[in-house]
C-alpha cells in the first residue's frame, strides 16, 4: 500500500523536534554563525529529543529501534531550524549509528551505551578527503593489514568535534573497499589539527583536519570484525541524511522568503502579488515536495530492505542537493538586497545549500 | 498507516496486464496512427472494450465505493485504492502510447464530470451505457477560441426555454478530445455524448457557468472540424458547433439557479483536483517509455550508469540520465501523493496541481533530452523518441497549462484569492 501518514510517535516526536527548532536552533543560528560559537547547552538540549537513543535497542541502553523514515523526518524538521545546531546534535550518531548498523556484537556493547548514556559527548567519524573528486567509494586513506592491526594512513577532512572526540570511525580503503575503523582518542599517529576548518558555510560547527600516519588498531577493531562492513547501507544513510537535511533548509529558505513576499510592497502591491515572485515560489515548493518525498521513499526502502535502495537514496541525495541549491539562491533573489545582507538568514541558507552536494558524510540518519 | 511505498497488489498486477496490452496493441501501431491522422484505431477501441467489460470496468472512471479492484467484493476493510490504480493503468497506458490512451472507450472527461457533478439519477441515467455492448465515449467541451485557461471567459450560453422545460444551448467549443467520437454515429460505437460549459447568467461570470449533458444526435449540435497537431495525433480533436440545441431540464450538471458565489463553479473546479494528477500520470507514461528506451540504446552501446558517483566522476550522459531518473521518479511519487490523498478524501487542490506542474515539466524535458542525446536515432521517425517528444508536450498544456497550475499552486501556499493574485 502507498501511505503519506506519520504514526503518532512520529508526530509527537516531529513536534517536539520543531520547537526545539524553531525556539532554540534558530533563534541561535545567527550568533552561532557569526561567533564561530554554538552553546553546549543548545546541544544538549537537542541531544535531549533523544533521537539517537531512540534508534538504538534496550540491550545497549537505548529505547527503541531505528528507523531511516522516522530519521529523515526528523533531520528534516531539524535542519529547518538550522543546519549547523542539526549537524552538531547529531554528531554522536555518525559514531553509533553505524556500529549499530554494521558493528560486532563486542562492538555494540563496548561502544553504544557508553555513547548514549548521560549528555551529549563527543564521538564523531571520519569520512570526507580534501580532493576535488571526493568519493565515499573510492577513498585515499588507505588500511592494510600487519599481523593482528590494521594500518591506517592518510589525510581525512570536515570532522566534526575531532579536537575533543573519545572515539571515532575512520572510513579508509581496505583492498579497494570501504571500511570503517574505531580508532580511539589520543591513537599513536593520528594528529588533529590545530584550527578549525575554515568553510563558505557552518561556521559554527567545529571541524577539523585529521591525519593519519600509520595509526595502528587491533583487527577487532574493524567495523564488523574481521569479515567487515556492508558500507552500502551506511552511505546510504549518510545520503539520506544530507538529502534530508537539505529539504528542511529549503523549506526555510522557502517559508521565509514567502512571508517577506508577502509583507513588502512594491508598486502598490506586494511583490508576492506578482506572478514573477509567485511562480518562483510555486516551483520552489513544487521541487521541495518532489525532493522530500524521493527522500522519504528512499528511507522507507531502507527500513524495508529493497534491493535498490542504496540507488534510490543517491538519487534522492543528488536531487535533494541541486533542489537545495535551487531553492535557497531563490529564497536571495525574492528579498533582492535584504536577501544578500547577513541579518537575514537566507544568505547563510544559500551558503548551506551549495554545501551539500559535499556534505556526505556529516550527518547519519 | 505509517509512511509506506509497496505499490497495493491489485496495482502491480494491473501494471503487469496493461504492459503487454501496451507492446501488443499500442507500440506495434503507434507509427502508422501518427502518419495516417483522423484514422480511427478500432482494434485498440474494441480490444479495450473488450477487455474492461471482462474486468467488469464499464469506465475508467473510479466507482463510487469500489476499492478500486473492480469486482472484487470488499471482503475487509482496506484502504480505498480507486484513483491510485487509475493513475497507475494511465501511465501504463501513456508508456505504450498516450495518443491510443485517449481512444480508451468509457467516458474519459465528459464521464468524469458527470460522476463529480451530477445527482445519483444523473449518474445512473448518462454512465450506464459505457457497460453496453458497443464502445462508448464521452467528451468534455470547455474550451472556446477566445476562453482557454480563462474559463470565466466562456461565451457559450444555455437559456431555460419555460414552455418546454428545455434548455436551448448555443455556441462554439474547440479542442474537444475524443469529440468526434462521442457524437458521430459510428456503427461500431455506442451512442456517447459531451459535457458542454455554458452561461446560465453572463452577467453572474463565474458563478453563471454550468455543464449540461447533450446526447449525440440531438439537433444542432455537430463535429465542424478535426484538428491536425503536433503530436497525440491518433486521438481525435474536434471543434464543435452548437445552434438551438435542445437538451431536457435534468441535463443540467449541478444546480439550476445562479447564487451570487462561486460555489457551483468552484465544485467543477474541483472536478480538476481529481483529474489533473491522472493527467500528470499520462504524460509521466510517455516520459518513462522515452527514458527506458534511452537506457536501452545506451546498454547495447555498451554504455552503463554508474549510480552511486559523485558528479564530478560522472560523464555527462551519465548526469543527464540520472536527471532524468530523479525527475520521473520524484514526478511519479507527487502524483501518487495527490491522488492517495483523492481517495482518502483529504482537500488535494495543492497537490493536485503540484503533480501537474512537475509533470508537465518533467515530460517536455525528458522527451527533449533523449531525443538530444539520441542524436540523429532520436530525431529519425525509424524510432518512437521524436514522436514521444510530440506527444508528452501536450501534458504541459491541456488540464490546465503549466502556468495556470502555477497559479493555482501559488494561490494555495500564498493563501490569495484569484483577486489578490491574477
Amino acid at each position: 500500500m502507498y501511505s503519506f501518514e506519520l504514526t503518532e510517535e512520529q508526530q509527537m516526536l516531529i513536534e517536539a523536534v520543531g520547537k526545539y527548532a524553531g525556539n532554540d536552533l534558530r533563534a541561535a543560528a545567527h550568533d552561532a554563525e557569526e561567533n564561530h560559537d554554538l552553546p553546549k547547552k543548545l546541544i544538549s538540549k537537542g541531544w535531549e529529543l533523544g533521537l539517537l537513543q531512540a534508534s538504538i535497542p534496550e540491550a545497549y541502553g537505548g529505547f527503541g529501534e531505528r528507523s531511516a523514515v522516522t530519521g529523515v523526518l526528523a533531520v528534516e524538521e531539524m535542519a529547518f531550524g538550522d543546519l549547523a545546531g542539526t549537524l552538531a546534535v547529531m554528531t554522536p550518531s555518525l559514531f553509533a549509528t553505524p556500529i549499530l548498523l554494521a558493528g560486532t556484537e563486542e562492538q555494540k556493547q563496548a561502544y553504544l551505551p557508553k555513547v548514549i548514556e548521560g549528555d551529549w559527548a563527543p564521538y564523531t567519524a571520519a569520512l570526507i578527503e580534501y580532493a576535488f573528486d571526493f568519493d565515499p567509494l573510492a577513498l585515499r586513506t588507505t588500511a592494510t593489514l600487519a599481523g593482528d592491526e590494521y594500518v591506517l594512513n592518510g589525510e581525512k577532512a570536515f570532522v566534526p568535534f575531532a579536537k575533543e572526540a573519545e572515539a571515532m570511525i575512520v572510513y579508509a580503503s581496505l583492498e579497494g573497499k570501504t571500511q570503517g575503523f574505531i580508532v580511539p582518542k589520543g591513537a599513536a599517529g593520528l594528529t588533529i589539527g590545530d584550527e578549525r576548518e575554515k568553510l563558505m558555510s557552518l561556521n559554527a560547527l567545529p571541524m577539523y583536519r585529521v591525519k593519519l600516519d600509520n595509526v595502528k588498531v587491533p583487527a577487532s577493531n574493524r567495523l564488523g570484525g574481521a569479515s567487515g562492513m556492508d558500507f552500502e547501507p551506511v552511505l546510504a544513510s549518510m545520503r539520506l541524511a544530507a538529502a534530508s537535511a537539505a529539504v528542511g533548509v529549503a523549506n526555510a529558505a522557502f517559508e521565509y522568503s514567502k512571508n517577506y513576499a508577502k509583507e513588502r510592497e512594491a508598486f502598490g502591491v506586494k511583490i508576492a502579488q506578482k506572478q514573477a515572485i509567485a511562480f518562483m515560489l510555486a516551483e520552489m515548493r513544487t521541487e521541495i515536495e518532489a525532493s522530500r518525498l524521493l527522500t522519504w521513499e528512499a528511507a522507507w526502502k531502507l527500513d524495508a530492505g529493497k534491493d535498490n535502495a542504496f540507488t534510490e537514496a543517491y538519487l534522492a541525495y543528488m536531487g535533494a542537493a541541486d533542489m537545495a541549491m535551487m531553492v535557497t539562491d531563490r529564497a536571495v533573489q525574492i528579498l533582492g538586497g535584504h536577501g544578500y545582507i547577513r541579518e537575514h538568514p537566507v544568505e547563510m541558507w544559500m551558503r548551506n545549500g551549495r554545501g551539500f552536494a559535499t556534505f556526505t558524510g556529516l550527518a547519519i540518519i | 498507516m505509517p509512511i509506506e511505498f509497496d505499490p497495493p497488489k491489485p496495482i502491480v498486477q494491473t501494471q503487469f496486464v496493461l504492459k503487454t496490452v501496451a507492446e501488443e496493441m499500442m507500440r506495434s501501431k503507434s507509427r502508422y496512427y501518427d502518419e495516417h491522422e483522423h484514422e480511427i484505431p478500432w482494434d485498440y477501441i474494441e480490444f479495450m472494450h473488450t477487455a474492461m467489460k471482462a474486468m467488469g470496468a464499464g469506465s475508467l472512471a473510479p466507482k463510487e465505493k469500489g476499492n478500486g479492484h473492480e469486482g472484487e467484493e470488499q471482503k475487509e476493510k482496506r484502504p480505498p485504492i480507486a484513483y491510485q490504480s487509475l493513475a497507475a493503468q494511465i501511465e501504463a497506458l501513456a508508456w505504450g502510447d498516450v495518443g491510443f490512451y485517449l481512444c480508451t472507450p468509457g467516458g474519459g472527461l465528459g464521464a468524469a464530470a458527470v460522476q463529480a457533478a451530477g445527482t445519483p439519477e444523473q449518474r445512473a441515467k448518462f454512465l450506464a451505457r459505457f457497460a453496453g455492448e458497443k464502445p462508448t465515449f464521452a467528451a468534455m467541451c470547455m474550451t472556446e477560441a477566445g476562453a482557454g485557461s480563462d474559463t470565466a471567459s466562456i461565451r457559450a450560453r444555455a437559456v431555460l426555454d419555460e414552455k418546454t422545460n428545455e434548455w436551448v444551448l448555443n455556441g462554439e467549443k474547440i479542442f474537444v478530445t475524443a469529440g468526434d467520437k462521442s457524437l458521430t454515429p459510428y456503427e461500431k460505437l455506442g451512442k456517447g455524448f459531451i459535457v458542454v460549459w455554458a452561461s446560465i447568467d453572463p452577467s453572474a461570470g463565474r458563478a453563471g457557468m454550468r455543464a449540461f449533458v447533450v446526447e449525440a444526435g440531438t439537433p444542432g449540435v455537430r463535429v465542424t472540424k478535426l484538428e491536425h497537431k503536433l503530436g497525440i495525433r491518433v486521438s481525435d480533436t474536434a471543434a464543435i458547433s452548437l445552434v438551438d440545441v435542445r437538451v431536457p431540464f435534468d441535463h443540467i450538471l449541478g444546480s439550476p439557479t445562479v447564487e451570487k458565489t462561486t460555489t457551483g463553479f468552484k465544485g467543477a473546479m474541483a472536478t480538476f483536483d481529481a483529474t489533473r494528477p491522472l493527467v500528470a500520470a499520462s504524460g509521466l507514461g510517455v516520459a518513462r517509455a522515452a527514458l527506458e528506451f534511452l537506457k536501452e540504446k545506451l546498454a547495447e552501446n555498451g554504455i552503463q550508469i554508474r549510480y552511486g558517483l559523485p558528479r564530478q566522476k560522472l560523464t555527462a550522459i551519465e548526469r543527464d540520465v540520472i536527471d532524468m531518473d530523479i525527475m520521473l521518479k520524484s514526478a511519479w511519487l507527487m502524483v501518487i501523493k495527490a491522488v492517495w490523498m483523492a481517495d482518502n478524501k483529504h482537500p488535494n487542490a495543492l497537490e493536485s496541481s503540484m503533480s501537474k506542474v512537475k509533470a508537465g515539466d518533467v515530460g517536455t524535458k525528458i522527451t527533449q533530452k533523449v531525443v538530444e542525446i539520441l542524436g540523429p536515432l532520436g530525431y529519425s521517425r525509424e524510432f518512437l523518441a521524436e514522436k514521444w517528444f510530440r506527444d508528452a508536450k501536450i501534458t504541459d498544456i491541456y488540464e490546465g497549462t503549466g502556468q495556470i497550475n502555477r497559479l493555482v499552486v501559488a494561490r494555495q501556499i500564498l493563501g490569495y484569492s484569484g483577486a489578490e493574485l491574477r
